[in-house]
């Protein structure tokens, strides 16, 4: 073993960086609060998407607490169940898991991880947040107006949304409607800089095929977001138009309490259509930067290579473009012309294909790897199980068929639960323990971090596994109270307990992850710049945490791909994408 | 949803092109070092706002993509009475074009360096660009005034609606218009205006093809065209 020059010519002097334009605040207001850096308006978003998942996460255990022993607790009523359950899916969705993938991770790693100062419209950025802070605040404001929150479910279907049967019709909806249409405009801001900030400001050598797969996800996420919501947008404003002016954009005619509405001749359907059409992208986008964050942890934790680079960005994008195609699986039950049943039946069975290529990417990836159990990857594993799982169960939906009997019951909820609740999230919580020594120098409390892991990990399958057979057994989703029915045995009732009970100790696990956030700020154990050994961009940066504009005077070069761990002759296990190949030693070259 | 799905088509063909020239099949593993001879792999040159500008029109016209969707799934309902199109929007279109056209001017006067020319283009631009919204309020009035209330026909509502979307849409043209307007006031040198009066010229050429698509799918222009297209595909 002998140290050999190595490809001489690839040396390359550091990018000409021109005075960047970079915001200087001048104030602590404009440090902290209304600041242009994106790590800060990351932070924003996160402690803002946090604090509102948590009021989701009481909801979801008023919920529980009312399906796991019914009548117990008399100020839990049919209207305020339904208001619970419309909130809890509604904030879950979009205002938690789409801000903070997109908002939070996206703000954080995208300038970071390919090497550029900020993000391109810094102004813009901060616009995007304090819009999104006033659509959550619409949004919460809707628990304090008369009537309450609205009750029509996440999905908002009409005419029911509407009328006055459904809890929250005063306001609720109103003010629903409006938060969405805010959400949407803000998210609309920090799209273009997620967006643009790849196109334009990748650093020198950072080619599309050596991003970090994290960059990736969130990338395709967001291209995906910025057509799909629109979607939304326009639905929600018909919607309001509806409520407000009366028209009939998607209300039939209807007669209620005898008496005749003024509305007549909309389409239900049209509404579904356009909600389905951003609802299913939707679901994508919040699992591409999952699938991105994942295979970055995997690799990191598992010092090995990501396995299949160039199939698992194909299979990135190929998931972008046919989730658009797929979004009337959704609305089987709603009727439709049975070619059509066929057609996205067999394009939602064919996104199984990209899908499966990336699990068994992420599976030989860990083959043979020197696997650290440290709490990300952890909580990666947790991801690729729960995931699989969750897929599973879609296949069995995807089918019209077995779809139609298991509409409308808990087996749907348990699916997309797993798929799309618990996996998202546990990545979100794997990427928190990975990257919060960078965010704030600090390591995190490990024994508090298996605890959480475990707890968690085990707990949502004690929950949503018994959903699976509850659906089976025909028991019916967004149902206050079950009722006397032959078809619901006793052991229905015990098992809505136990999952109430499981419920309750999983959500008091993630107080511990809060406290040991919050601990760690102050006692953790300083980190370095590098804890984890890592390749990518971000945890090269001259200073940890990161300065205002990321990176000393010059910008980092690039040259190499993001996953060069254990690289065979390599002195360390791992190269960063910055280090230039300029010897390196070549087993076996002097034989 | 044909609308939409045929936006979404052309929005995957650019997409696709664009990754076709960015070496998706390239094995970075393999490839140490300096990337500088494949040209075209790096971070694109343009100026962030003018790709910037490009992302926020792709959006903007999968949002009106998506009313003309909704608009063509409606009106086959049986309730849908067309409703006569005031003459007045004759003339707004040609307002609108004349606005373009103004911009278009201040672009190229821009180019060669001739600031009195931009700031007539400019000025023009602005000045017709708000006939235009003072004549789709009229518009509006004419209709309330023989009866066409937003709430008594769903093709009423559309036509509100669709409108003041593209309306909105001026206006917020109209803030960039102004700011830039106000740099060339303030005596701003020629490279820092022509950026933006260029990206002004591209979204108002934008919006009046909106405008002309719109426009033949309100006035029932596109039905003939859409029935064709139907006719071919089944």
């Amino acid at each position: 073993m002998v140290d050999v020059p190595y490809d001489r010519i690839a040396d390359v002097p550091p990018a000409e960086v021109p005075e960047v334009e970079l915001y200087h605040p001048k104030s602590w207001w404009t440090q902290y609060v209304f600041s242009q850096d994106a790590k800060v308006i990351a932070i924003q978003y996160s402690l803002t998407a946090t604090a509102i998942g948590l009021v989701a996460l009481v909801l979801s255990w008023l919920m529980r607490l009312q399906l796991g022993f019914p009548g117990t607790f008399s100020f839990i009523d049919a209207n305020q169940y339904l208001q619970f359950i419309t909130m809890h899916g509604m904030i879950m969705v979009i205002y938690l898991l789409t801000a903070l993938f997109l908002g939070g991770f996206g703000n954080y790693l995208i300038p970071l991880m390919v090497g550029a100062r900020d993000m391109v419209f810094p102004y813009v950025n901060m616009l995007s947040y304090w819009v999104y802070l006033l659509a959550v605040l619409v949004l919460a404001s809707t628990f304090f107006v008369p009537g309450g929150p609205t009750g029509a479910g996440w999905t908002l279907y009409p005419p029911q949304a509407i009328l006055s049967g459904t809890p929250g019709q005063d306001w609720g909806i109103i003010l629903m409607l409006t938060s969405l249409i805010l959400f949407i405009i803000g998210f609309t801001m920090g799209g273009l800089n997620y967006v643009v900030t790849v196109l334009q400001a990748r650093t020198r050598g950072m080619t599309l095929m050596r991003m970090p797969l994290t960059v990736w996800g969130i990338f395709t996420a967001t291209v995906m977001a910025l057509l799909a919501f629109p979607a939304l947008f326009v639905a929600s404003v018909m919607m309001l138009f509806d409520r407000l002016l009366g028209t009939s954009f998607f209300m039939p005619a209807l007669v209620e309490m005898g008496q005749q509405l003024k509305y007549g001749g909309g389409s239900p359907i049209l509404f579904q259509h356009l909600f389905w059409f951003f609802g299913h992208p939707e679901v994508y986008i919040v699992a591409l930067p999952a699938f991105g964050i994942v295979s970055d942890l995997i690799s990191t934790h598992a010092r090995k290579n990501i396995f299949g680079y160039r199939m698992m960005v194909w299979a990135i994008v190929a998931i972008g473009a046919l989730s658009f195609i797929v979004w009337a699986h959704h609305m089987y039950v709603s009727g439709m012309h049975p070619t059509f049943g066929f057609f996205f039946a067999t394009t939602t069975l064919i996104i199984a294909i990209p899908t499966a290529i990336k699990v068994y990417n992420w599976v030989l990836t860990l083959w043979r790897g020197d696997i650290h159990l440290t709490v990300p990857m952890l909580f990666a594993l947790g991801f690729i199980i729960t995931f699989v799982n969750g897929g599973l169960t879609g296949l069995f939906l995807g089918n019209v068929v077995v779809d139609v009997p298991l509409s409308d019951t808990m087996f749907v909820v348990a699916h997309f639960h797993m798929v799309m609740g618990v996996a998202p999230i546990m990545v979100v919580l794997g990427a928190i323990y990975h990257w919060y020594p960078k965010v704030t120098g600090r390591m995190m409390d490990d024994w508090m971090g298996k605890f959480h892991f475990w707890v968690t990990f085990l707990g949502a399958y004690l929950i949503f596994f018994p959903m699976h057979y509850l659906g089976l057994q025909g028991v019916p989703r967004r149902y206050h109270d079950l009722g006397e029915a032959t078809f619901i045995t006793p052991s229905v009732h015990a098992l809505n307990a136990f999952i109430t009970v499981v419920a309750l100790i999983v959500g008091f696990a993630q107080m511990v992850f809060l406290f040991n956030l919050v601990w760690s700020y102050f006692k953790g154990r300083p980190s370095g710049g590098n804890p984890w050994r890592a390749t990518t961009l971000e945890w090269q940066t001259p200073e940890t945490p990161p300065g205002h504009g990321n990176w000393g005077k010059e910008l980092p070069v690039v040259y190499r791909w993001a996953y060069d761990y254990s690289v065979p002759g390599a002195k360390e296990d791992f190269i960063p994408q910055n280090q230039p190949p300029a010897t390196r030693a070549v087993q076996g070259a002097a034989t | 949803m044909s609308a939409i799905i045929l936006f979404m088509a052309v929005i995957a063909v650019i997409i696709g092109w664009w990754l076709s020239q960015q070496r998706l099949t390239a094995k970075p593993w393999l490839e140490e070092g300096s990337i500088d001879h494949f040209p075209g792999t790096g971070a694109m040159t343009l100026p962030a706002a003018k790709i910037g500008l490009g992302v926020f029109l792709a959006v903007a016209s999968s949002l009106f993509a998506l009313f003309m969707s909704a608009y063509s799934m409606r009106m086959n309902m049986v309730d849908w009475r067309a409703l006569p199109v005031p003459g007045l929007l004759w003339f707004n279109t040609g307002v609108l074009v004349v606005s373009s056209v103004a911009l278009q001017w201040a672009y190229v006067a821009a180019h060669r360096n001739n600031m009195d020319g931009v700031i007539v283009g400019l000025c023009a631009g602005g000045a017709s660009a708000v006939t235009f919204l003072v004549g789709q309020l009229l518009a509006w009035q004419q209709l309330r005034a023989a009866g066409y209330f937003i709430a008594s026909n769903p093709a009423n509502s559309f036509f509100y609606m669709i409108t003041a979307a593209h309306g909105l849409h001026l206006m917020g043209g109209l803030v960039a218009l102004g700011r830039t307007t106000a740099k060339v006031w303030r005596g701003a040198e020629m490279p820092q205006v022509r950026l933006s009066v260029e990206l002004c010229t591209i979204y108002w050429h934008f919006l009046l093809l909106v405008w002309l698509v719109l426009l033949g799918l309100l006035t029932g222009w596109t039905d003939d065209f859409v029935d064709i297209c139907r006719r071919l595909l089944s």
